[in-house]
């Protein structure tokens, strides 16, 4: 019996793991307006990616191209080393399914109940029996801090704070693999922020799960980031300029001595002139 | 002093050559919409949670103004029928010919098409339109669900299956609504308003309406949920959603009737030469 398999390796010796998501030169343009241009990112396993950037800079265009909901104009999106461009409509609806989603207003079917839109992915992706889906359904609600008293409401009758919970529960009943968030505090009040910025906190310590967190919500940035990519809009980098411009963590953001930069985390109408 | 900068305004064959360009594009969108939705038509069938609802929206909820319009409709056929009936003595007899043939035809499908496309079809634009704006439509395929399938195939099959019966609604309301104006408030003989009318029409009148029928369901069903998945945003783009659906199916309609009733007559004529 050969024993050169069973060798362990010590951890600084294993190769790194490779990326979840990775964008490769990706160019996405809507008729002739051009939103991303040779996009190169990888998003790390089991890291919170936070993506900022000023309105209409291709943020959420982003999170579209990672879970194949937009197909890029030019360059290839992987998941998991799959070039999802190379999938068929049957294995990419399998890959999607290793995606949560969380959308900017929710996207909560308005014609079902919240029990119904948290139950969703159950019924139509297992074979799980009506108890048991029940039981998912109460202990992800309160995962998210909500009432089952709720369950039985339809999603207007809920506060914008309650959508975006019921939308986060929905987004991790299969059980993802990464967690996309558009937008998750805009519009709710300090408190409700904060206490969404905590779930995005404690979503990876109960489910093991790569975050990526699009946001222009720096108390956000600040809360859960652990790395940073800044875009810039096109209108506003030079023609071979990358559009990101800047990738690092949260301490390397506050010293980050690129202009735009700390116009933006500053949130200052003009940028300062050093 | 502004200097406004003008952009040269396009010349004619270049404005005529962009709108067949646009027109051939929308074709081949609204192509590869129903080539895609009859698929999924074929490879799986709707749940019966799904499917019910909206028979229950299209069929039941349709009843009483396809009813009521059905009706009024035949009592309006003969007021003025009548008046020109009455004028030469040996056709007061054809009148119920002339009325239940006109209701059998062509007023019974077109009418319970007309309502269908007002009352249903408008809403399948702006439900579904309010799905694509507030990414419900998104948040489906995102949890592996192909929105042609959920929100395309059940609303397809209820209109195709459920608008014959409403023909036949409308047909015997109006039949009934003929009868009534001509035996109670003009005193024709009952026996002499029905006997002609057994005799000219036959079964042959009522199928091909009700073929005619399950035709306009078809059209109004996929130019609604076409309009609806390509709602642009916000009200406005609902809005215009919703008026379309109406114009295009009630054009569908009408075209769809004259080219029916061309090919029907042509079978009629091989089929019983005179």
């Amino acid at each position: 019996m050969s024993l050169t398999g069973s060798i362990p390796l010590l951890d600084d010796q294993l190769p790194p793991a490779p990326p979840l998501v990775r964008l490769e030169n990706v160019h996405m343009q809507f008729g002739p307006q051009p939103v991303l241009r040779a996009i190169d990112l990888d998003i790390r396993r089991g890291e919170t990616t936070v993506i900022i950037g000023e309105s209409g800079c291709g943020k959420t265009v982003m999170l579209k191209l990672m879970i194949g909901l937009l197909r890029p104009t030019q360059g290839r999106v992987f998941f998991d080393e799959q070039n999802l461009a190379d999938l068929n409509e049957r294995a990419l609806t399998q890959q999607r399914l290793r995606f949560g989603y969380v959308f900017q207003g929710a996207a909560l079917f308005d014609s079902l109940t919240v029990f119904d839109n948290i139950a969703f992915p159950l019924r139509e992706h297992t074979r799980k029996s009506a108890q048991a889906i029940e039981e998912s359904v109460l202990q992800l609600l309160a995962e998210v801090g909500l009432a089952p008293s709720l369950l039985t409401k339809k999603p207007a009758e809920l506060s914008g704070g309650q959508r975006k919970r019921v939308g986060l529960a929905r987004a991790l009943i299969l059980g993802p693999e990464i967690m996309l968030y558009d937008e998750p505090t805009t519009g709710l009040d300090p408190i409700m922020t904060d206490v969404i910025n905590d779930l995005i906190l404690q979503v990876p310590k109960r489910h093991p799960v790569t975050n990526v967190v699009v946001t222009h919500d720096m108390k956000t940035v600040m809360k859960v980031a652990e790395r940073i990519v800044m875009f810039m809009p096109l209108s506003r980098v030079q023609p071979h300029e990358p559009q990101i411009i800047f990738d690092g963590t949260p301490t390397e953001l506050a010293i980050c001595s690129e202009p735009r930069v700390q116009q933006f985390v500053r949130g200052e109408a003009r940028m300062s002139v050093p | 002093m502004s200097t406004a900068v003008s952009t040269p305004t396009p010349g004619p064959m270049r404005q005529l050559l962009n709108a067949a360009r646009t027109m051939f594009i929308a074709w081949g969108e609204l192509a590869d919409f129903i080539l895609r939705s009859m698929g999924w038509l074929f490879f799986k069938r709707p749940s019966r949670g799904t499917l019910l609802p909206i028979c229950f929206q299209v069929g039941v909820l349709s009843v009483p103004v396809v009813g009521i319009t059905g009706l009024f409709i035949g009592m309006v056929l003969a007021v003025q029928s009548y008046a020109e009936f009455v004028r030469i003595p040996p056709l007061k007899d054809w009148l119920g010919v002339a009325i239940n043939g006109s209701v059998i035809r062509e007023l019974g499908p077109v009418l319970a098409a007309t309502m269908l496309a007002g009352r249903v079809g408008s809403a399948i634009a702006a439900e579904l339109g309010t799905m694509r704006v507030t990414e419900q439509i998104d948040a489906l395929t995102c949890l592996g669900v192909n929105p042609l399938h959920y929100l395309v195939v059940p609303r397809f099959l209820a209109c195709v299956l459920l608008i014959p019966l409403l023909t036949v609604l409308a047909d015997f309301m109006g039949i009934m609504g003929g009868a009534l104006i001509s035996t109670q408030l003009y005193g024709m003989e009952p026996y002499r308003y029905w006997s002609l009318s057994q005799d000219k029409l036959g079964m042959w009148d009522i199928m091909t309406g009700l073929i005619k029928s399950v035709f306009f369901g078809a059209s109004i069903a996929l130019i609604s949920c076409f309009r609806g998945f390509h709602s642009k945003p916000g009200a406005e783009g609902v809005g215009k959603a919703a008026t379309e659906s109406f114009v295009h199916s009630f054009i569908a309609i009408l075209a769809l009737d004259f080219f029916l009733s061309m090919f029907f007559n042509s079978i009629y004529r091989q089929l019983w030469p005179e």
